[in-house]
């Protein structure tokens, strides 16, 4: 494992843990008790039990060959986290915490949702671990994932809509800070990816890191050795980090972080906060952010509201500044593209998010060439992305041309 | 340009003479912007006459987390009509050429100085005639740059604690705050309520009686009628903060030809309570 650079909550000179004197209690609680968690074999072995025999891991490493064929390069492998119940990488870090919650003994989960798979995903655990949950979403999200608020609801959950700032997922956390702000005694924060203060971007790294850690078995099962290069997209970046921090001390495997370029990156109407962003402070910590010069923080876009986030994990931009991964972008143009192979000659509908990730890969496989080999963390399933694509009448678009 | 006096103590000076007069401080929030900047100067001119002791100027942000509704709206308000931290400056250097005495205070969050820079930001503003700051996402674990800054420059760096804060931190707070201690009386965001409680002040007023600090004890979040400001004095704070009531009546009453008028008739009774028994 790499050394640890996390002794004060920093990675780095991000990080660090800025917020209000009320969250500090809870926050250092919830330290301490992680602390105890993450030492002890009895929590492992019963996260160990959900993830397995409720989420179904461990997912599969696919050899994705008909891709590989399109591509015309390096092997492409996908790593199946669509296959998890609920459909996302998701449910890792909300079996994760809710385990932890339920040693702390809070019965009453708080948590924020964009596109309403960490909704989803933090009811569905909620419901087996007998906890309460209530969700924090955009109006302007929960207009546009109508579905995902259902789901939330039949699972027990209670959505409440944000209605201030942008209406999107940014606000939304907000909206769960000000309700943990005023409920710290009885309730439980559960953040959806490695964003926010210390010690979140740890935890829910650690959750995820199970990605990774298969990854790195399946990868000597399947072919003999290490990938050449790992692909993951990034929001608040957890999917990615969850794949890159158990091969961060691999040198010989490149790392590569794709963000949303939504309609490029000289339009101001992106996400990627990593190749666009200035270092700023937000949502607890500092990272970079997508900010205008005065420190507010920007209105983002993306065509999948999973990446549609300002700030980005403070792991990431470590990363970024020391080199160890690559940080890079495509736009909602090359993600359909990507999306609609996939569906075409895999048989598999990805999340839209994880379609980013999708393009740079077939860029990349061709450059890499052959008997090379690349993991694409697929990191969610895309059904609730196709009345998006059937809006945009990108079905016509896509008939048109198989004709 | 203005001749900047020699910095000096404001807060301090202020606290001794109302400690005299045997008064509490009145501590009036607003937001810089809302409803207009111009409104804005008219509306600190009001507070002050009205007998604030204190003005407290909001820089909006973005994301302010650790306000309720009323004040996020606000300063939403101002963002959209295009309100920059540099007229805040502005704004309070017009203020502090009317009122060279009235301690003024900028609030805000943590990245618009980290943006601006620590440094050039808090020496504009102390030119300007600010007097501290408060950064109420801006815990003393991350405070290092912040404090050695507001230290040189001599602003007070004001610094919260909460009803959950453990006595030893609330010992350590007094230590790094400078010009008052603002103490939450609640477990939330700024806004209106209608019930608060005086023990976790009591708590506060009691661990400084019990330590070498004397640093002043402001109570504020949630402060919005005269019961509570007779309840918090009693409970021996020395100053109230008011923020959250005194924007509701801005904004209930913005196209009024009354909204001054009502604003300092409250201001008025509030401060009436001021008084130590």
């Amino acid at each position: 494992m790499p050394k640890d650079r996390h002794s004060e909550g920093r990675f780095g000179k991000y990080g660090g843990s800025y917020i209000p004197e009320t969250l500090v209690p809870p926050i250092q609680e919830l330290e301490r008790a992680y602390a105890k968690c993450r030492k002890d074999p009895l929590f492992k072995s019963q996260l160990c039990y959900y993830l397995n025999e409720y989420a179904g891991r461990p997912t599969p490493l696919y050899y994705a060959k008909n891709l590989t064929e399109y591509a015309g390069g390096a092997r492409i492998y996908l790593k199946r986290e669509d296959l998890l119940h609920g459909g996302a990488h998701k449910i890792n870090n909300t079996l994760g915490q809710g385990l932890l919650a339920k040693r702390m003994g809070k019965k009453r989960i708080i948590a924020e949702t964009g596109a309403g798979q960490h909704g989803v995903a933090t009811s569905i655990a909620c419901a087996a671990l007998n906890l309460n949950a209530e969700v924090y979403m955009g109006l302007k999200d929960i207009q546009r994932q109508s579905q995902n608020v259902l789901r939330m609801q039949l699972l027990g959950a209670k959505v409440h809509e944000v209605s201030s700032g942008s209406q999107t997922l940014k606000d939304a956390i907000n909206e769960a800070l000000r309700d943990w702000i005023s409920n710290v005694e009885d309730t439980y924060y559960l953040i959806g990816s490695a964003v926010g203060p210390h010690p979140y971007p740890t935890i829910v790294r650690d959750f995820q890191s199970v990605i990774g850690n298969e990854i790195k078995n399946q990868a000597k099962e399947k072919f003999g050795r290490l990938p050449d290069a790992v692909v993951a997209c990034v929001g608040g970046g957890s999917n990615a980090i969850g794949s890159f921090y158990p091969l961060l001390n691999k040198r010989e495997v490149s790392l590569y972080g794709v963000e949303a370029g939504g309609k490029g990156l000289s339009t101001l109407k992106h996400s990627a906060s990593l190749n666009a962003g200035t270092v700023g402070v937000l949502h607890g910590m500092r990272s970079y952010l997508l900010q205008d010069r005065f420190g507010q923080v920007l209105d983002t876009h993306s065509i999948s509201a999973g990446l549609d986030y300002p700030g980005v994990g403070p792991e990431h931009a470590y990363l970024k500044d020391t080199r160890r991964a690559k940080y890079v972008s495509c736009t909602d143009r090359d993600a359909i593209n990507a999306f609609m192979a996939l569906c075409k000659y895999e048989g598999i509908i990805p999340a839209l998010e994880s379609s980013h990730a999708l393009a740079y890969a077939l860029k990349l496989a061709k450059k890499l060439g052959r008997n090379r080999n690349l993991v694409v963390t697929l990191s969610g399933r895309g059904d609730k992305d196709v009345n998006i694509l059937l809006e945009r009448n990108e079905f016509s678009r896509y008939e048109m041309k198989s004709k | 340009m203005i001749a900047i006096k020699k910095m000096e103590d404001r807060i301090g000076i202020k606290f001794s003479e109302l400690r005299e007069r045997k008064q509490a401080a009145l501590i009036c929030y607003m937001v810089a912007g809302f409803p207009d900047l111009k409104t804005s100067a008219s509306i600190i001119e009001t507070l002050v006459n009205a007998g604030a002791d204190m003005i407290e100027i909001g820089i909006p942000f973005s994301d302010p987390i650790a306000d309720g509704p009323i004040i996020q709206e606000a300063s939403h308000h101002a963002l959209t009509h295009g309100v920059r931290p540099q007229q805040c400056i502005s704004l309070a250097r017009a203020t502090r050429r009317i009122f060279p005495d009235i301690p003024l205070i900028f609030m805000t969050y943590s990245n618009i100085l980290y943006r601006a820079g620590f440094e050039s930001f808090m020496s504009k503003a102390r030119d300007s005639g600010i007097d501290g700051f408060i950064l109420p996402d801006m815990s003393i674990e991350e405070s290092e740059e912040y404090t050695r800054i507001s230290h040189e420059l001599g602003l007070a760096s004001i610094f919260i604690v909460s009803p959950n804060t453990e006595d030893n931190r609330v010992r350590r707070i007094m230590k790094v705050s400078t010009g008052f201690l603002y103490a939450v009386s609640v477990y939330g965001v700024t806004g209106v309520r209608n019930m608060l409680y005086d023990r976790s002040i009591k708590r506060i007023v009691e661990l400084r009686k019990n330590s070498t600090s004397c640093l002043p004890i402001a109570v504020g979040f949630g402060v919005q009628k005269l019961d509570h400001v007779s309840m918090m004095v009693a409970a021996g704070a020395d100053a109230i903060i008011m923020g959250s009531a005194l924007i509701n009546i801005i904004k209930t009453l913005e196209h009024n030809p009354n909204m001054l008028k009502d604003l300092y008739d409250f201001v008025r009774r509030m401060k009436n309570a001021c008084r130590y028994q």
